[in-house]
């Protein structure tokens, strides 16, 4: 279980996330909404601890996260942000062994490469495994970095706005194989979302943020509802329930 | 081809350079010319282990493939110091002639440079690396002002002995010190050895290298040391020449197409051997001294770093 505790972080003494306090659901879907600005990410770099809070703790089975060994954590949560630019040119099979390197140090065995057959496969790029990652389409390359996220084997995945510059197709594509992790694998996903309609039919508990603290945070459908949503957004949100699908309909308020 | 198949034809191409500064043109002198050329041919080696080493290694923590780790200003502080035992102490002096108390000085004082560098600026809160970068700039320009101020008022034939120093050279390089640098050149490579593997996550970008894992706040500063050490010890024996290694280490990138940094500076490592014991050779024996290899490896190595720009400005856009 992951246990966020009283933390804030401070970029040039203006706090982007003021004394934050949450607790992640095991076995579940989590995502983090709000406005631009409104700290999803940093709390998220924080709780991979690809940044060091200033104050206040991340719990990781009662323990900081940054009293864990490197390798050690890199085995239980693994995170994707969402710019990945690349200095090397490799295929998705060698970025997808990567995954493993926690496990192999680079050295793969049979199991490993089985790992990343699965996680290729899961993601449906068998076709494509020997194509370069510079030769592939947006969504193909989102994949690929799922794909690896998927072989590292991990209890928690975290994802930093991973629909960014998807279209609808890959976009749900994504988000089914997340829900399909949750129930099939028993994960837990922590997902930064911008598009709140997604956040409404994948996730099954929303944290929402505004000027760096929670100002909401409980099960999707405590939160999916126009009163919420206006503290939320500033937005007269009207809601529409479709197929037992609750849909935001924000384009014209 | 495959990568084996190239890195044998560069182990190939090192032989063939190496028999022919050995054995060509010795007319039997095996006393006298062999061990003196041996002596030089192991200095070039140790120098372009040495340079590639550091630029691949210094390239990979730098996200940049056209930086050298010279932009630490250890060059700078290398002519800094010879220039300043010139105009203290003469070029009769004891600092001079003596070339281990001379190698001792130079080694000690780039180490030390480099280690307060890194100590102050890892101290001074979690900077991202370019600051570090920006800080080795801007210090080297300022040392290299003080070493033309000093050699504007030096005495002209002190000056002229100066600049022996500091051009690279192979030609007068003394045995002892070869074997020092062996060893110091060894057990630093070995020891960096233990963290290729590492390396090679580090070319994802430092999000998905500590997400895999890797303790990149500590990788960073060992790779920074050991490529001060590099730096600052084949600088010592031979002179500077560390934009060479921007040379070898492109072409590295280039021939192999890997992320494998095993293979990375192996193959720059034999490439630069092929470049300078080749180079040296043409050098002595086609140009029969006439040039230097440094102006050479200069003049190519400009080259190729302007084709390397224009390259990339044309992928970018």
């Amino acid at each position: 279980m992951i246990q966020v505790k009283e933390v804030s972080k401070y970029f040039a003494k203006k706090p982007v996330v003021d004394n934050v306090s949450v607790n992640i659901q095991s076995g579940k879907i989590t995502s983090f909404i709000g406005p631009n600005g409104a700290g999803k990410s940093t709390l998220l770099s924080m709780v991979s601890r690809l940044l060091d809070a200033d104050t206040g703790e991340v719990l990781l089975d009662k323990s900081d996260v940054r009293k864990w060994k490197s390798n050690d954590f890199s085995k239980r949560i693994s995170i994707l942000k969402q710019s990945n630019y690349m200095n090397v040119r490799l295929t998705i099979r060698e970025l997808v062994a990567f995954g493993r390197f926690p496990y192999s140090k680079g050295r793969l065995n049979a199991e490993d490469e089985k790992m990343v057959d699965q996680a290729i496969e899961y993601m449906n790029l068998g076709d494509l495994e020997d194509s370069y990652l510079d030769e592939l389409s947006g969504g193909q390359r989102q994949r690929a970095f799922i794909a690896m996220v998927i072989a590292q084997d991990t209890e928690y995945i975290l994802l930093d706005e991973p629909l960014n510059n998807l279209d609808m197709k890959h976009s749900v594509q994504i988000m089914k194989i997340l829900r399909k992790l949750v129930e099939d694998l028993g994960k837990t996903v922590v997902i930064v979302l911008h598009d709140i309609n997604f956040a409404s039919v994948y996730s099954d508990f929303i944290v929402a943020l505004k000027d760096g603290r929670v100002i909401k945070d409980g099960p999707t459908h405590e939160i999916i509802n126009s009163d919420a949503l206006k503290e939320i957004y500033d937005m007269d949100i009207p809601i529409q329930e479709m197929n037992s699908c609750r849909i935001c309909v924000y384009f014209n308020s | 081809m495959r990568n084996s198949t190239k890195m044998m034809i560069l182990i190939a191409l090192v032989l063939v350079s190496i028999a022919l500064y050995l054995f060509q043109g010795l007319n039997g002198s095996y006393d006298y010319a062999l061990p003196r050329r041996g002596i030089k041919v192991l200095a070039m080696a140790l120098t372009g282990v040495a340079i590639a080493y550091s630029t691949v290694i210094f390239q990979t923590i730098t996200h940049n493939k056209i930086l050298t780790p010279s932009v630490m200003g250890l060059d700078s502080l290398y002519m800094l110091i010879q220039t300043v035992i010139y105009f203290f102490f003469g070029s009769m002096s004891i600092l001079v002639i003596n070339k281990n108390i001379n190698f001792a000085i130079s080694v000690i004082g780039m180490i030390v440079f480099a280690l307060l560098l890194y100590k102050f600026l890892f101290k001074a809160g979690k900077r991202p690396i370019y600051f570090l970068l920006l800080v080795g700039i801007i210090l080297g320009t300022f040392m290299g002002s003080i070493t033309t101020f000093l050699q504007v008022l030096i005495d002209p034939n002190e000056f002229t002995s100066l600049q022996n120093k500091l051009f690279a050279s192979f030609n007068n390089v003394n045995g002892d010190l070869v074997w020092l640098a062996l060893v110091i050149i060894t057990l630093t490579v070995i020891y960096g050895w233990r963290s290729i593997r590492e390396l090679d996550v580090l070319s994802l970008g430092r999000d998905n290298a500590i997400n895999l894992g890797v303790d990149y706040d500590k990788i960073v500063k060992k790779m920074l040391v050991l490529s001060s050490i590099l730096i600052a010890t084949s600088t010592a024996l031979v002179g500077p020449i560390t934009f060479f290694g921007l040379i070898v280490a492109n072409l590295s990138y280039q021939f192999f197409n890997t992320f494998k940094h095993s293979t990375l500076i192996i193959g720059a490592s034999l490439m630069s051997l092929v470049a300078l014991i080749g180079g040296q050779w043409i050098v002595e024996r086609i140009f029969t001294f006439d040039t230097t290899l440094s102006v050479i490896i200069n003049f190519i190595g400009g080259v190729y770093f302007i084709y390397l720009l224009l390259k990339e400005s044309r992928t970018k856009s």
